[in-house]
């Protein structure tokens, strides 16, 4: 078997060896106070004034226990909480990484009904507190990159897709999901932009949706997701560019025809349907061979690392594409 | 307030004043890197943080003759130089972080990179022009090309301005994220309006006087 095939995701650290946000932040501030006095820290502020926003409101707990699904378990040092939750890209929030951590805390997450319909021979509305008791909940560390080159290490709290779409038994004629996101212009800023025609949508193909590593998360590092990474669940599918990870899900639809997803509205030279994570197929205005790891304490000089084929998935998903043209599909 | 600001300007202070705020967004750049306070990604931080004071210092050197003419006071020309070389200083810095923190120093990279986002050849383009102006910012250099010469080398000073400007702009155009792009081409277009008013008012009253 090809080396880059070899699944390296079983012996992962048990959450209680995760340092929780706090500590990591509290120690991270004393250091730094006494790395440099009150003057430097003011400096700093001001240099880091925009890359890092306000922290997100008290977490809540979600106990999950460790998944024990093949590739669900990244060996990677995990990314630190306080940048996973301060670098994202949910534009309905703005543009710029730090917006959504800023603007994001508005967003109403509760009470939240996600519809599930289409061909389905049960369609139906979920209340959040349903779905949360739909599983039990797991945790999974999955390394998440965006097709902007830059990656991270993520231990998500959530289910298998599937075990959602199980529940409303899709027909025979369904042959892709496609997910809506939340579009409310009272607590969303930027919906007035019109570099996406809203609300954000994306879709799997549902095979795709079924594959036990397609994931439904409802928090990370232990807690419920923080509304700027998609509160109050979201999609994650661990082996395709972050952006196909839609975030505070309204709807899911079963459908027979190839939906056309939000960012191939937009670019579709640029943004295609499948958008696994492929070295070999470049973005046309960036190279995918390498990839910024984010987080992970390796500091400023440390090396992008190359990107692997499926984001490192390939020996749990490659299947799913066997004898597809992987640059044709992209 | 002529008066007040020429007693100010006379205590020898205020040269050293603006050096030292002029310093300042390279300080707190230092501080946030060494206290892991430029957020998730660093690098990226650094690169655009540099690349926008470039920038900023580029316009504001090319602010200061329009100040000068429309406030009456001469002492804003004693400014180019020092904000025109800090304009170059934090477009080094800005190469510099790119080159060490993105591409790791490695040439080749470098090379194929370019050939993906051509926006940073046009970055570089304006990096090259800078050097003759940097290298040319002595007195004895002036001397040496004599003041015609040497002014219509620094015109280059134009080009760069729009070069650095098409820079942001075209690696903005991904994402259509042009909010303060618009900003820095407004502001050009008032120090190029203004410059172009004042050659065409000088034309006609060269024509004028030749007429008479």
């Amino acid at each position: 078997m090809n080396r880059a095939y070899r699944d390296r995701g079983y012996d992962h650290p048990i959450p209680s060896e995760i340092t929780p946000r706090e500590v990591c932040l509290g120690r991270r501030r004393l250091l730094q106070a006494l790395a440099l006095g009150a003057a430097g820290s003011g400096l700093a502020a001001w240099a880091g004034r925009q890359a890092r926003a306000a922290p997100h409101p008290p977490p809540t707990a979600l106990h999950p226990t460790p998944s024990a699904l093949p590739g669900a378990r990244a060996t990677d040092p995990i990314t630190a909480a306080r940048e996973a939750t301060n670098y994202n890209n949910f534009y309905e929030f703005g543009f710029e990484k730090t917006d959504p951590a800023a603007h994001a805390p508005a967003m109403k997450t509760r009470p939240w009904t996600v519809t599930v319909e289409g061909l389905v021979a049960r369609p139906r509305s979920f209340d959040l507190d349903a779905l949360l008791a739909l599983a039990p909940m797991e945790e999974r560390v999955y390394r998440l990159r965006c097709v902007e080159g830059w990656s991270m290490v993520i231990p998500w709290v959530g289910y298998s897709l599937a075990r959602l779409l199980r529940e409303v038994e899709p027909l025979g004629s369904a042959k892709y999901v496609e997910f809506t996101s939340l579009a409310d212009p009272d607590t969303m800023p930027n919906l007035n932009s019109s570099v996406i025609d809203w609300p954000y949508r994306e879709g799997l193909r549902l095979d795709e949706a079924l594959h036990p590593l397609a994931m439904l998360a409802f928090g990370m590092y232990g807690e419920v997701l923080p509304n700027q990474n998609g509160a109050p669940l979201r999609l994650v599918v661990p082996w395709k560019y972050g952006f196909k990870s839609a975030k505070s899900l309204a709807r899911l639809r079963l459908v027979e025809q190839r939906p056309i997803t939000a960012w191939e509205k937009t670019a579709p030279r640029e943004y295609g349907f499948y958008a696994n994570v492929n070295p070999d197929v470049d973005h046309p205005r960036w190279s995918q061979a390498t990839e910024r790891r984010l987080g992970d304490g390796s500091g400023l000089f440390a090396r992008r690392r190359r990107t692997l084929l499926f984001n490192g998935y390939a020996p749990q998903v490659a299947e799913l594409y066997a004898g597809m043209d992987l640059a044709k599909f992209y | 307030m002529k008066r007040l600001l020429r007693v100010v300007e006379r205590t020898r202070l205020v040269k050293p004043l603006v050096f030292a705020l002029c310093l300042l967004p390279l300080a707190s750049l230092i501080a946030g890197a060494a206290m892991d306070e430029l957020g998730a990604n660093p690098a990226e931080t650094l690169i655009r943080a540099n690349g926008d004071w470039a920038l900023r210092f580029l316009y504001a050197c090319l602010a200061l003759t329009p100040l000068r003419v429309a406030t009456g006071i001469a002492a804003f020309a004693r400014y180019r130089r020092m904000l025109g070389l800090f304009a170059f200083t934090y477009a080094v810095l800005h190469l510099l972080c790119y080159a060490v923190f993105d591409q790791g120093l490695v040439v080749a990279d470098i090379a194929r990179d370019i050939a993906k986002r051509p926006f940073i050849l046009v970055g570089f383009a304006a990096f090259l022009a800078l050097l003759p102006l940097a290298a040319t910012s002595t007195t004895r250099a002036l001397r040496a090309l004599g003041p015609r010469r040497w002014q219509a080398l620094h015109r280059l000073v134009y080009p760069i301005a729009l070069l650095g400007l098409l820079h942001l702009f075209w690696m903005r155009s991904g994402k259509h994220h042009y909010e303060d792009v618009w900003i820095y081409a407004a502001v050009l277009a008032l120090l190029l309006g203004w410059r172009l008013r004042r050659s065409l008012r000088r034309a006609r009253l060269r024509a004028v006087a030749e007429a008479a």
